[in-house]
């Protein structure tokens, strides 16, 4: 690990940290309501100011912080598992099963990522309670995001199966579910572990985007995405420079992923 | 190119934008709120006029004849009425394609041309630290929401097809300088500089030519890359193209709209990917 990576490692587990210990290091709720500080600009009380509801941007950027960084990382599990079964299944079996597989990866591929999970996010219920949206938007971003990583998963077990050890093990009289568990599984796992890791930023950025169009987490729940909104307004954010510390801190912890992803790169596979 | 290649390419696109078309309406229609049309409250419309508006979603309930006499219907040149903005399909995409279509070109090509001269840059000056400028641009861009830069190029006053290209140029960079690296590794480029050949010439020749197909196959994912950020693009900077019509159809439940924007999508994708393959095959040095 470079010593880049060590501190991107380091910013990461502090941001995790701080919004962990978002209720000790924000002594407001992110929904509480200062009536008498709307827009106000920081100071010792309120560390980022607060918005034109009078709520502290800095207890909701905390919390905002630590929805995403809980669910973009479920969301990529849900996709890389969903992406395992298909692809995974497709390669083991072959044949019309594989070409099947494929032609479905191709159609969800040949729509952009963005349009699809705008469409079929737009297509569902918008007026739902904060919990339940927060539910949609990353269980949507799991089912929707398997494709990619189905088609890297379908090619590795291929050549897995190809590969001369397992036709020997197969010839060998070996079980079939002995030959998943103990020789394909533990060989795919770098390959599961790298499409785990790559999915999480783009999941970060997809609710950023999500948001931002007013699709993603419900108010009042805080959310990156659902925190951006504010730049819309151009006067306020040149007035209030702190309103920037959302993207700040998104454009911050993608960059640290994706430092710490070159790592995971070069797991041998 | 045999023809029976290029046959095969395009029934599979038109199959594969079928089916996609085929998905779009179904997902249209199982989408909570399908149908539910604000006139039918109207205290002004009679019992027969309303009447008349449910009759007229009843026939897109079944989802297969409703594909089934919108393909009729594209064959006789009709691509359907869209509810929502009140005005023929092809009307709506005859005057938005062409704004989308030129964003996209500016932007697929603005972003190649600054990733590739880029890469080429990073290639060409080895010395320690040369490429961190690019990496630092390429990494920030990549750290970017496509709304939040829509936004920032909205503040500065510059068009959305530049907010494009900054999508598409660090995907393009970060590849391009893989494939560049590792086409300067090749025997036959060490051979040549052993010969004392200029280093503009073992770049151009030896390493960038070899290079080049797999380089226009970016082209494919660079286009489906641009319209994907080309939706919160123009919704946010205002621009009535493609992208913010199906923005708009998604969110008015429009299915006609929604069919004909994702079976014209799939179509663009497909066909420009077709295009690369055929070129990488075209070009493929024969082994």
């Amino acid at each position: 690990m470079t010593r880049t990576q060590k501190m991107a490692l380091v910013v990461l587990a502090l941001v995790t940290l701080a919004s962990f210990a978002a209720g000790w290091l924000a002594p407001s709720s992110y929904s509480e309501q200062y009536r008498d500080s709307i827009s106000a600009p920081p100071s010792a009380r309120f560390l980022l100011g607060t918005d034109d509801l009078g709520r502290d941007r800095f207890a909701r950027l905390l919390y905002g912080t630590r929805i995403s960084l809980l669910l973009a990382p479920a969301a990529a599990f849900l996709s890389t598992l969903i992406a395992a079964l298909i692809g995974g299944t497709a390669g083991y079996l072959g044949g019309r099963w594989e070409r099947g597989v494929t032609a479905g990866i191709d159609l969800f591929l040949s729509l952009p990522w963005l349009f699809l999970l705008l469409t079929v996010r737009a297509l569902l219920p918008l007026n739902t309670s904060p919990v339940t949206s927060v539910m949609i938007t990353f269980l949507l971003l799991g089912c929707l995001g398997w494709a990619m990583p189905a088609r890297i998963i379908r090619a590795g077990t291929r050549t897995l199966v190809d590969s001369d050890y397992l036709v020997q093990a197969r010839a060998g009289g070996i079980s079939p579910l002995r030959l998943f568990w103990r020789h394909l599984l533990p060989n795919l796992r770098p390959i599961l572990l790298a499409q785990f890791w790559v999915s999480i930023p783009v999941f970060i950025l997809s609710e950023a985007n999500l948001g931002l169009l007013g699709l993603g987490v419900s108010e009042p729940l805080p959310s990156w995405g659902a925190m951006l909104r504010e730049l819309e307004n151009y006067t306020a954010v040149l007035q209030n420079p702190w309103m920037l510390a959302p993207a700040g801190l998104l454009v911050a912890v993608v960059c640290c992923l994706q430092l710490l992803l070159r790592t995971e790169e070069r797991i041998p596979c | 190119m045999p023809l029976s290649m290029l046959l095969r390419q395009a029934r599979r696109i038109l199959l594969t934008a079928l089916v996609g078309g085929l998905l779009g309406a179904t997902l249209v229609r199982l989408g909570p709120g399908f149908g539910v049309d604000e006139r039918e409250v109207d205290a002004r419309l009679n019992a027969e006029s309303q009447q008349a508006i449910r009759a007229e979603h009843a026939r897109d309930n079944n989802i297969a004849l409703f594909y089934v006499r919108y393909l009729s219907g594209v064959i006789h040149g009709d691509l359907g009425f869209s509810r929502s903005l009140n005005r023929p399909v092809s009307e709506l995409l005859k005057e938005r394609l062409p704004l989308t279509l030129g964003s996209l070109a500016y932007g697929v090509l603005g972003g190649m041309s600054i990733g590739l001269v880029f890469a080429m840059a990073s290639v060409w000056w080895q010395a320690p630290g040369s490429d961190l400028l690019p990496a630092v641009l390429s990494g920030i861009a990549l750290a970017l929401p496509a709304a939040l830069i829509a936004l920032v190029f909205l503040w500065m006053g510059v068009g959305g097809r530049w907010a494009i290209a900054l999508v598409v140029f660090p995907h393009v960079y970060r590849y391009a300088k893989n494939l560049l690296v590792a086409a300067y590794q090749a025997p036959h480029v060490l051979a040549a500089e052993a010969k004392g050949l200029s280093p503009a010439r073992v770049l151009f020749a030896h390493v960038f030519t070899p290079a080049a197909p797999q380089l226009a196959a970016l082209a494919g994912i660079s286009v489906s890359l641009a319209f994907g950020a080309s939706i919160p693009i123009e919704v946010l900077c205002d621009t009535p193209g493609v992208g913010q019509l199906a923005w708009k159809a998604a969110l008015d439940r429009d299915l006609p709209l929604l069919v004909n924007i994702t079976v014209l999508v799939t179509l663009m994708t497909l066909v420009v990917n077709a295009c690369a393959d055929l070129a990488l095959a075209r070009w493929r040095p024969v082994s």
